[in-house]
């Protein structure tokens, strides 16, 4: 009874270990998403040229609104 | 309180997720805020410069940009633009995109909207007392 306990306790601890790990690896990062006019939407990865441009404007409003 | 302000106040009180809003006309001019206006004209500077960077960075071909998420581990900015105002807001990470645009534009639009004019109520009318006596 013991020994169902701990292995039952070990694979909870490992569920949740696993559940935060995958959190922490696949979280979406920095992105810009625009929308337009005719209903168009365009997403930017935040590891492109283009992200690398206005990213630094959102942290700085970010930081503003604090 | 004005219309403007109303409407941000309506905002933060509808939307779990908006933590700060700034209201501003297209020369970055603060109309309304959530924040002290110290920093309400920093977030709506802030605000109008991702705007304008945004911008260079579409397409060229691309219709009109209405409104934008940049997304960061911080938290997400959003700004929505309608005739000469816009309307930025903060979050917390990973919001529901869809319906703080949703928020965001409903506030713009009420904050658009002239102050209706009531009617005053109409004056009561006694009539007049018969003078007693009278046959």
């Amino acid at each position: 009874m013991g020994r169902r306990s701990a292995l039952a306790f070990g694979a909870a601890i490992g569920t949740l270990l696993g559940i935060g790990l995958y959190g922490r690896l696949f979280r979406r990062g920095h992105r810009i998403d625009l929308y337009f006019e005719d209903g168009s939407m365009v997403s930017i990865a935040g590891n492109t040229p283009e992200a690398a441009v206005v990213i630094p404007y959102a942290r700085e409003a970010l930081r503003a609104a604090q | 309180m004005a219309v403007a302000e109303k409407a941000l106040a309506e905002l933060a009180d509808i939307s779990s997720q908006v933590r700060e809003a700034v209201l501003f006309d297209g020369d970055g001019k603060v109309l309304a805020s959530t924040l002290p206006a110290e920093r309400a004209e920093g977030f709506a500077a802030a605000a109008k410069l991702l705007w304008e960077q945004a911008e260079v960075v579409r397409d060229q071909d691309a219709a009109k940009l209405t409104q934008l998420e940049a997304a960061t581990h911080d938290g997400s900015v959003f700004v929505v633009r309608e005739a000469e105002q816009s309307l930025a807001a903060v979050t917390s990470p990973e919001p529901t995109a869809g319906l703080v645009f949703y928020d965001l534009r409903s506030a713009l639009r009420s904050a658009g909207e002239k102050p209706t004019k009531r009617r005053a109520p109409a004056k009561k009318t006694t009539p007049k007392a018969k003078p007693s006596g009278s046959s």
